[in-house]
């Protein structure tokens, strides 16, 4: 029993550290977007689509083809982990992820609607899933 | 030759053999006459009137189901774009 308590008290213990070294890291360790995907994504060029992944919105260009893919097949390899250790699937999890993707859009940028069209952020809140929360 | 045999083995259906079976089958069915409505009331008394359940109702769970699961990973999803910043 005492083993036992010992056991938690130190993994409990260990898992507040590790939060605090993530949390007191988090902010400078995250990278930021690459300059070519920030300046199409607020061109518009590249939108938020509805499933988790990123579209190209209108003038396809194999630059952005090749800025969309990759990122994509990025996002996609993180959802699987996720999906997997939320005990979900890769589509709910990346649908989940595209609900919240699509909130953080600031105004000026595209996203697509429930419609399947694609939108402008403005000022208010976006346009999405009935099923997003 | 053979047809022959097998023909005149098989007993012929006639009016009076017909007639028989009717009658047998109806003395039968005289001697449950108190029976049957017992047997009717039983199953009545236990019967579960179950209705067939419409379609509608099964997409929508459907779609309750998904959101709950949408909802479940709301805060997992967040905290996943915010720790990839580089690829959201």
């Amino acid at each position: 029993m005492g083993d036992m308590m010992n056991t938690l008290t130190k993994t409990a213990l260990g898992l507040a550290a590790a939060a605090l070294a993530v949390g007191g890291i988090a902010g400078p360790a995250f990278a930021q977007r690459d300059p070519a995907y920030e300046n199409a994504r607020s061109a518009g060029q590249i939108g938020e689509k509805m499933d988790g992944y990123l579209g190209i919105v209108a003038g396809e260009t194999e630059s952005l083809r090749r800025i969309v893919n990759s990122i994509n097949i990025k996002r996609r390899a993180v959802y699987s982990d996720k999906a997997q250790a939320a005990n979900a699937t890769l589509e709910e999890y990346a649908f989940a992820a595209g609900c919240q993707a699509i909130m953080k859009t600031v105004p000026g940028e595209k996203y697509q609607a429930p419609d399947g069209s694609w939108q402008t952020r403005g000022a208010g809140a976006p346009q999405r899933d009935p099923r997003c929360p | 030759m053979t047809g022959q045999q097998l023909t005149g083995r098989a007993r012929l259906a006639t009016p009076g053999t017909m007639q028989g079976i009717g009658k047998a089958r109806g003395l039968k069915a005289g001697g449950n006459r108190v029976a049957l409505p017992i047997l009717a009331s039983l199953a009545l008394a236990g019967c579960v009137t179950v209705n067939a359940p419409e379609e509608a109702i099964v997409i929508e769970l459907n779609v309750n189901i998904r959101q709950e699961v949408i909802y479940r990973l709301a805060a997992d999803a967040g905290n996943t774009i915010d720790e990839n910043a580089d690829i959201f």
